[in-house]
């Protein structure tokens, strides 16, 4: 193991272990951040909503978006898995169906970053005050 | 490997640990592998959580959920329902009491709400055997600030400036012990940590060592850069394995990482870490006895000055910081003085843990600002006394401290508004007392524990206390006078002012508090011969209502002392004579009482 040899490797080693501990410093404050909860009964599985998962995961580090994920169980949409539902703070909550990667780095990018419309939104009856 | 996106916190602290928690975190290791889940799911074992009562506890992050009293059978259900399908395993959540709703998240808890986590931040956040954990919590970074950018005078200062004081129980400010061993000059100078935690019902050092022992490191480190000492010492029981353990996983990884040793971070500072282990003696927990101890000599006080930060272990000067002082003190140090006596009362800053004991529903570790009251931390905390039932008392202090009364509940709790109260902050244990508790008998049990564990060096200590412990056990078994109150009182009064050490000069404060708060319970046991509570056997007797006895004889098969047997007498509307309980053989063991299916047996 290399030996931490002043307080700048400190800090570096510590942005880079930072990761390992985000999921649960996210957890401790999920409001003030972007909430996105992925459906993962079986029929969002089969529609691959693991791999969507992963994959927004790493995007919304890339593109430095502090969001909190989590998997959710079926949200009743069926016929648009895999579902996502994404709550930027100061906005109402929105579901998307369809989500594949390129849909998922859409609503990143354009939805959450920008807060352009994105396709493939479900309306709901559900309101969100 | 693609990032986790579920952590499982496993509560690895003892009280959790001996409830089985081990097996938990096997079985989620193997289901989550027959789900190829261990990818994406992470198991960690932490330390306390705090809420003891509800334990083993399991939170699942990023969405918080706090699993309460989890067994190993548990674990499919977690993994398969929650984990797999996303979906809450409700009949594993905290109840709320008040409206019976569940609860999934753990800051919408009344136990956690008021809470204020400094010295606690990493317990049951981090794993405690893995260092990177705590180094990207930001742990060893205030020692790197410390090294690099302050001086040992400008560290002191900053300690000074927050107002911290020693956590051990009696309130020494700690930034002035540490001036203090840095003024003396010497070649070599001594860092200790006391981890002698000794009062029964206390475990916050404990628990600070198992969830979070690189604070520890670290905050020690940052005292002999402080004070000009490269050697520390941690005093610690042999009763506490796994913090032990978990400490000298800390101190290795540390010196792998090059954060204990020679030249730490290129600053030119060694500093090394050993452990002493205690075999644990109350009055180990006075630096003094100590320090003896740890010389290999016999654990007995001496008499101060020389103060240890004059002439302390093998002679030289020593600085001795309690694990909770010393926790508070890399916080300190990143955020500033002035954010940590932000908190707290006038005199009293920042926070302090409490281990909630008794006769309470969430029983627990705490940590909360200076200044909250004892009805916060009993009834919303707390969440009231068990069984509905009334409060009566709170023993704080240990055996060294006194009780709080409900005149008390209102009085922010900080060290001084507990001395004027007539009790002391000692380390941190609450014990809450209900209508069932027996002050007398309470007194009697603290003086017992000091009479054990009294050294034996003084008179006053010795032989004194012997002899208050007698008068009580006079008092409770109904056979003493009005006098021997006045003489309790007295030798407590002589006592005080005459033992050597702290363990000593405060023994009589269970006694003297429960007697202010309590003189007339003392009265009905020495004029009337009673105990309200119950609890005193030789002034109790259980009595057969003859008129309700049907005679079934099932109390006499029951009775372990043969003390039960029929009368002559039977009762209008009964075909069997009734029984009756003779006094001198029965030893109140309420055996009886139990198997009356009629009611016919009270106590009186």
């Amino acid at each position: 193991m290399t030996k931490v040899k002043s307080l700048a490797e400190l800090k570096a080693m510590k942005e880079r272990l930072h990761s390992v501990l985000d999921v649960r410093e996210k957890a401790e404050n999920p409001e003030s951040l972007v909430q996105i909860k992925v459906g993962m009964a079986t029929c969002g599985i089969a529609a691959g909503a693991k791999q969507v998962m992963a994959h927004m995961m790493q995007k919304a580090d890339e593109l430095g978006i502090q969001a909190v994920f989590t998997q959710t169980g079926c949200m009743g949409h069926c016929h648009a898995e895999p579902t996502v539902e994404v709550s930027v703070p100061g906005r109402e909550s929105v579901i998307f169906g369809h989500v594949d990667n390129n849909r998922a780095d859409e609503i990143l990018a354009k939805y959450i970053q920008n807060n352009e419309k994105v396709e493939g939104v479900i309306a709901t009856n559900k309101t969100n005050q | 490997m693609s990032k986790y996106n579920t952590h499982v916190l496993i509560c690895g602290g003892t009280g959790c640990k001996s409830s089985n928690s081990g097996q938990i975190y096997e079985n989620f290791k193997t289901i989550l592998g027959e789900h190829n889940l261990t990818d994406e799911v992470q198991v960690i074992k932490t330390g306390c959580f705090g809420f003891c009562e509800k334990g083993p506890i399991v939170k699942i992050m990023p969405d918080n959920t706090f699993y309460t009293n989890v067994t190993p059978e548990d674990v499919r259900n977690i993994v398969e329902e929650h984990i797999v399908k996303g979906r809450k395993v409700s009949s594993l959540l905290y109840v709320n009491p008040e409206n019976n709703e569940h609860v999934s998240d753990s800051r919408h808890m009344e136990f956690y709400k008021k809470q204020v986590r400094i010295a606690l931040r990493n317990c049951g956040f981090v794993d405690p055997e893995n260092i990177e954990e705590s180094i990207a919590r930001g742990g060893y970074e205030a020692l790197g600030k410390c090294l690099t950018e302050m001086t040992p005078e400008q560290v002191i200062a900053e300690i000074k400036a927050s107002g911290l004081r020693g956590r051990g129980g009696a309130g020494f400010p700690t930034g002035l012990k540490w001036e203090l061993c840095a003024k003396n000059k010497a070649d070599q100078k001594y860092v200790i940590c006391n981890a002698d935690e000794g009062d029964p019902g206390a475990f916050m050092d404990r628990s600070i060592l198992e969830g979070d022992p690189n604070s520890i490191v670290e905050a020690m480190a940052i005292c002999g850069y402080a004070i000009g000492a490269t050697k520390g010492l941690v005093y610690i029981r042999a009763e506490y394995p796994l913090a032990i353990d978990r400490l000298k996983i800390a101190i290795e990884q540390a010196r792998e990482y090059g954060l204990l040793g020679e030249n730490i971070m290129g600053s030119g500072f060694d500093f090394d870490i050993e452990l002493r282990y205690g075999a644990g003696a109350f009055v180990c927990g006075e630096e003094t006895a100590l320090i003896h101890s740890m010389e290999g000599q016999r654990g007995e006080p001496t008499l101060k000055p020389p103060f240890p930060a004059v002439s302390g272990y093998l002679g030289k000067p020593s600085n001795v910081n309690n694990v909770e002082t010393f926790a508070n003190v890399p916080v300190i140090i990143i955020k500033g003085a002035e954010w940590f006596s932000s908190i707290g009362t006038e005199k009293s800053k920042g926070t302090k843990v409490f281990a909630l004991a008794g006769q309470i529903n969430n029983v627990g570790l705490i940590e909360v600002p200076m200044g909250i009251t004892l009805r916060e931390i009993i009834y919303e905390i707390g969440g009231g006394i068990k069984g509905g039932r009334e409060f009566k008392a709170v023993q704080t202090g240990g055996p060294s401290g006194g009780c709080l009364t409900k005149k008390h509940l209102d009085t922010p709790i900080d060290y001084d508004s507990l001395v004027a109260a007539g009790s002391m902050m000692g380390s941190g244990g609450m014990v809450v007392m209900d209508e069932t508790s027996c002050m007398p008998a309470i007194a009697k049990f603290y003086l017992e524990f000091t009479c054990e564990e009294s050294c034996g060096k003084c008179t006053p200590c010795r032989v004194g206390n012997k002899r208050m412990l007698e008068i009580l056990d006079k008092i409770t078994r109904g056979e003493s006078t009005m006098d021997d109150l006045q003489a309790l009182r007295n030798l407590a009064g002589v006592i005080k002012d005459s033992a050597l050490c702290g363990l000593g000069q405060t023994s009589p404060n269970p006694i003297l508090s429960t007697m202010d708060n309590f003189w007339d319970e003392y009265v009905e046991h020495v004029v009337d011969k009673k105990c309200r509570a119950g609890v005193c056997k030789k002034l109790m007797s259980y009595v057969i209502d003859r008129e309700k006895c049907i005679g079934c004889g099932k109390c006499a098969k029951g009775c372990p002392a043969e003390a039960i047997a029929k009368t002559d007498y039977t009762a209008p509307g009964h075909k069997l004579p009734s029984m009756e309980i003779h006094g001198e053989t029965c030893i109140k063991c309420g055996a009886c009482i139990n198997n009356c299916k009629f009611g016919a047996i009270s106590v009186q």
